[in-house]
């Protein structure tokens, strides 16, 4: 068939057009072999823009279209929907961006450029085939990794729209961070009060099915059906018979550092995380049980009533089939002990924002008193901002949390004891809902004091006699210009926020991007802030990066409406960029099949050759690559086509 | 009232100087904080980038060339500012304007007349060597030792050489010197903000390295160590440089050097700021002291990356520093308080810095200060 090409040319306001003469390349397509008509418009995404498009391919009966404006990311789809709408296949269209990889980076020979990238695109397009998109089913169950309060809050929106939720949870029980918070600012809510009916909430729904304990080991497949291996590990106590009843962890006599507590507080070896634990069910500690370690005491088996206590449980491993993924993994704090300067780990009154949180909080170790090592209450009280944040030697983001949970220290602190409070800011980001007033509040109301100024020191090496027995905050406060020392008792260090220790294994496991900073990366930063690169895995809450609660719920609830979109639709369309094997020549010798990261080609034990799952392959070209006879080729890539791109580039 | 508005020109003056790095200061004070000025005097770091931020810096202000380069600010800098590179532009433009302190002048000028900031003559550049049967560097030697200025004219500095050539010839390492053909490096020129002769300097050094076949150097200095390894390249003199403490850790490791005899004291060690800080040599000088027997190495409060400054760099070491205001004094305190007997050095300004406070702080006696090399040279 005679090809008929269309060539659009976008200026994209001054995007394209300050550096590339736009016109000029109109010109210039309209001479290449098969262009029929070629033209240049303001935007081309623009409505008539596309409906510019739509009636020449009418009125000229184009058969190809090409358009040179941004990357493929931002406008691909537009274009081929709207080839599609004028009745072409939408594999018969072309894009040449000339903006990212031309008008944006140079500035002599952008014009000439752009005409290079365009006649590759024009020639590629010549040999475009149409395709048909695939379509395949969308499986109604979600899986939800991790379950703070993201993971909660998006495994309910789902699980009350009326479909099964998987929710995989690490540690023994749900709540993740915000369990562990005392008040969260700005409203002062108590955390605990606003997250546990939530929590109860999952343990209670009847689409939710919870796996603490948990963690997923595999995932495999594509959007719509993908399988996950979650390993179950074992409690040693049967969820069945136990009735939470707590007898076990009061009699056993092994100690160890809580972690619900960051250390403050001793658990025991067969525990319930903390009273409001999701499920309320306990689990052993084999690293520190003495039954596991010395093979004597089972003092929890002997009082436990309901005989629940089962040293011989093993590791279930589930097989689970979803359709989509909510990562929602939460994050790690900063340990601020390599910030020597700092004194964290020498001093015994220096302590984090996390440790402050479970110091307040009536259920941990002090009740909610705020009391020093010596169990007095403190005088005075630093808040050292930005520790480990903003920072090129440790993390350069802001953390986003930390201005704000310092206001509110301040405010408990001035609630709960005499103490005067000092916060050292470099610079006071509060731009939440809410938040600027409660700086205020903290400020008017209770009386905080502000000095500006990174700290560069705390000691406890006394140069007065106000000083002695007291940590000395070193710091200059630079809108007076002078370098000062705050002695005080407590020193509360405002942690970051950072990616998970194990962020690169998880990033791995589901197919996830991570950013430079470390964490989990967006399909695009503004537009698509839930979605990852793979297909049908969102991901939701500090994962992604630092956040505070509200944002985290709006994220967390984005991500169940993401899943809930593709439900309601209940199948979606595949690329139809796929590998396929040309079975005259295929011989069956499996390399393909070795070099395949998706298991996407199988041998046809009969006919001795190699066969495609076209919804598995996901068209990176991988097997075409390696095979040795050339009879693997990757539709929309095949070697006619990129060659010709090649050869027009090098003119 | 006075009127102030920013002076863009100035501004625009001291990025060209080589002041690029203040454009990342997001005035947060840790510089100020981590600045040892301010366990004695105040000295806002912070607010003198701030003025050269918009161009507002005076010149003739004692601020301006009162950093000694010790680095401890940039160490910790959270925006990873270069400090030291705007100080050195603010001095260059200082210098220009002929702002730079007198006694900084007439050192300068002796480097450009002398070859050595001591104002002495050329000729008697190895005098020092002269009964020691050291050779002059020939083609085929395999090192150059490059003593530094200091332990050449200086009496009280002497020693460090001495014991250096000692050791290396115990050791049987074949090395030479170049005597009256070498000038000083000329690290504290370019901090001083003289850069044309800190180029000068240089160009010679590295022509006269070139055309004695020079490939290795050892050197007793952490600055010559610093300018030769990291500047020089610059003006394309690329030689291998190995600071003596280094070298005898190898010579140790190797068995060249065996270390028979005891030395049973207490000794803490300084660790210089352009051997640490700016270099990352932490642990060969550790390892030197630890192989010597019956030595107990003790820590400073503040060391390695901590480590408090002798004063002496930055070309503080030509000028003046009142007595209270001196940070070595404060160093001979924390080795006391750490029970030393001995103070170990591995540069030349620490020595003459610390020499003094012992003196004018009338604690002779007290503590010794040593150099490394002596410390070795004693117990083989």
């Amino acid at each position: 068939m005679d090809r008929r090409i269309g060539v659009y040319i976008c200026y994209c306001g001054a995007n394209i057009a300050a550096t590339v003469n736009v016109k000029e390349v109109a010109e210039f397509a309209a001479s290449l072999r098969g262009v029929v008509v070629a033209r240049d418009y303001m935007f081309m995404c623009s409505d008539p823009g596309q409906e510019l498009i739509k009636n020449d391919i009418k009125e000229y009966g184009l058969n190809r279209v090409v358009v040179a404006s941004c990357s493929p990311l931002l406008h691909e789809r537009t274009f081929r929907r709207v080839c599609r709408d004028a009745g072409l296949n939408p594999y018969l269209f072309e894009m040449a961006n000339i903006r990212e990889h031309c008008s944006w980076v140079h500035e002599d020979g952008a014009t000439e450029k752009a005409k290079e990238l365009v006649r590759a695109a024009v020639m590629r397009v010549y040999y475009h085939e149409p395709l048909e998109l695939m379509e395949v089913p969308i499986n109604p169950n979600t899986l939800i990794v991790g379950g703070g309060i993201a993971g909660i809050q998006a495994a309910l929106d789902i699980a009350n729209a009326g479909y099964k939720v998987y929710l995989v949870e690490r540690e023994p029980s749900i709540g993740g961070h915000m369990i562990q918070l005392d008040k969260t600012f700005p409203t002062l809510d108590c955390s605990a009060c606003i997250l546990t009916p939530k929590m109860s909430d999952v343990g209670s729904h009847p689409n939710i099915e919870l796996l603490t304990h948990s963690e997923v080991e595999e995932i495999s497949g594509y959007i719509g059906n993908f399988k996950a291996k979650v390993r179950k590990k074992a409690r040693y106590v049967d969820e069945e018979k136990c009735t939470g009843c707590g007898v076990c962890q009061e009699k056993c006599p092994w100690k160890v550092d809580s972690e619900f507590d960051v250390g403050l507080a001793k658990r025991k070896a067969i525990y319930i995380p903390f009273p409001q634990a999701v499920p309320n069910t306990p689990v052993i500690d084999k690293e520190h049980c003495i039954y596991f370690l010395k093979g004597t005491c089972r003092a929890c088996e002997k009082f436990c009533e309901a005989g629940a206590i089962d040293f011989e449980q093993k590791d279930q491993l589930l097989e689970l089939e979803v359709g989509s993924v909510i990562v929602a993994t939460g994050y790690d704090v900063f340990d601020p002990s390599v910030i020597s300067q700092y004194g964290y780990g020498k001093y015994d009154n220096v302590i984090t924002g996390l440790e402050f949180e479970r110091l307040s909080n009536a259920t941990g170790p002090t009740g909610g008193q705020i009391l020093l090592k010596n169990n007095q209450p403190p005088q005075s009280v630093a808040i050292v901002h930005c520790v480990g944040s903003r920072d090129k030697n440790f993390h350069e983001y802001c953390s986003r949390v930390c201005c704000m949970y310092a206001l509110k220290f301040a405010h408990l602190i001035k609630e709960k004891t005499e103490a005067e409070v000092y916060q050292m800011y470099i610079d006071m980001r509060c731009f939440g809902e809410g938040y600027e007033e409660f700086y205020e509040r903290v400020s008017t109301q209770d009386g905080v004091k502000y000095i500006r100024g990174k700290v560069s020191r705390v000691t406890d090496r006394a140069l007065t006699d106000e000083e002695k027995g007291k940590l000395i905050v070193c710091v200059e406060d630079t809108l007076l210009g002078s370098f000062i020392r705050v002695p005080v008792d407590m020193v509360i260090l405002s942690i970051a926020l950072e990616p998970r220790a194990d962020a690169e294994k998880i990033a791995k496991l589901f197919s996830i991007g991570r950013r430079a900073d470390g964490f989990f990366m967006e399909r695009h930063v503004k537009l698509e802030p839930i979605a990852t690169l793979t297909d049908g895995i969102f991901i939701a809450g500090c994962c992604q990066s630092p956040k505070d609660i509200p944002d985290t719920v709006a994220q967390a609830k984005g991500a169940a409406s993401e899943v809930l979109r593709l439900l309601a639709q209940g199948k979606v369309e595949i690329e139809p960029i796929v590998a396929f094997v040309d079975e005259e020549v295929c011989s069956g010798c499996g390399l393909c099949e070795k070099v395949c990261p998706f298991g996407a080609l199988t041998p046809d034990g009969i006919e001795r050759v190699m066969m495609v799952n076209r919804a598995l392959c996901k068209g990176c070209g991988a097997c075409a690559g390696v095979c040795p006879s050339s009879a693997i080729s990757l539709s929309h890539f095949t070697p006619r086509q990129i060659l010709e791109q090649v050869e027009a580039l090098s003119y | 009232m006075a009127v102030i508005n920013p002076f863009t020109e100035a501004a625009e003056a001291m990025i060209e100087a080589g002041g690029e790095a203040l454009k990342s200061c997001y005035q947060c004070g840790l510089c100020t904080g981590a600045c040892p000025w301010n366990l004695v005097r105040s000295f806002l770091t912070r607010r003198l980038i701030h003025e050269a931020q918009i161009g507002l810096v005076e010149l003739e202000s004692e601020d301006v060339w009162l950093c000694a380069t010790c680095g401890a600010c940039v160490e910790r800098c959270p925006r990873g500012v270069e400090i030291i590179d705007i100080m050195r532009a603010l001095r260059r433009i200082g210098t220009q304007w002929a702002a730079n302190p007198k006694s900084l002048k007439t050192v300068m000028a002796s480097l450009g007349t002398v070859g050595n900031p001591f104002g002495k003559a050329r000729e008697k550049r190895s005098d020092w060597a002269k009964d020691l049967g050291v050779k002059a560097f020939a083609p085929n030697t395999e090192f150059l030792y490059f003593p530094c200025c200091t332990p050449i004219y200086d009496q009280r500095a002497r020693r460090i050489a001495l014991a250096t050539v000692d050791v290396l010839n115990k050791a049987g390492v074949d090395f030479g010197i170049l005597g009256t053909e070498e000038n000083c490096c000329g690290e504290s020129a370019r901090k001083a903000g003289e850069e044309k002769l800190f180029q000068s300097l240089a160009e010679a050094n590295i022509e006269a390295f070139k055309d004695n076949g020079v490939s290795k150097i050892i050197v007793s200095s952490p600055h010559c160590y610093h300018s030769f390894r990291n500047e020089y390249p610059e003006l394309d003199g690329n030689f291998e440089v190995v600071h003596i403490t280094q070298f005898l850790a190898e010579l140790i490791d190797n068995k060249r050097l065996k270390l028979t005899k005891s030395f049973p004291k207490k000794v803490a060690y300084h660790d210089p700021c352009y051997l640490g800080r700016h270099n990352k040599i932490y642990d060969e000088p550790r390892r030197v002291l630890e192989s010597i027997p019956e030595l107990e190495l003790v820590e400073l409060p503040d060391c390695r990356e901590d480590s408090l400054c002798c004063g002496g760099g930055g070309g503080r070491i030509w000028m003046e520093t009142k007595k209270g205001e001196r940070f070595s004094d404060i160093r001979i305190e924390q080795a006391l308080e750490v029970g030393a007997e001995v103070l170990a050095i591995s540069c030349p300004y620490c020595l003459l810095n610390f020499d003094d406070s012992l003196l004018t702080m009338d604690k002779e006696g007290l503590l010794e200060i040593r150099d490394i090399s002596e410390l070795v040279k004693e117990v083989i």
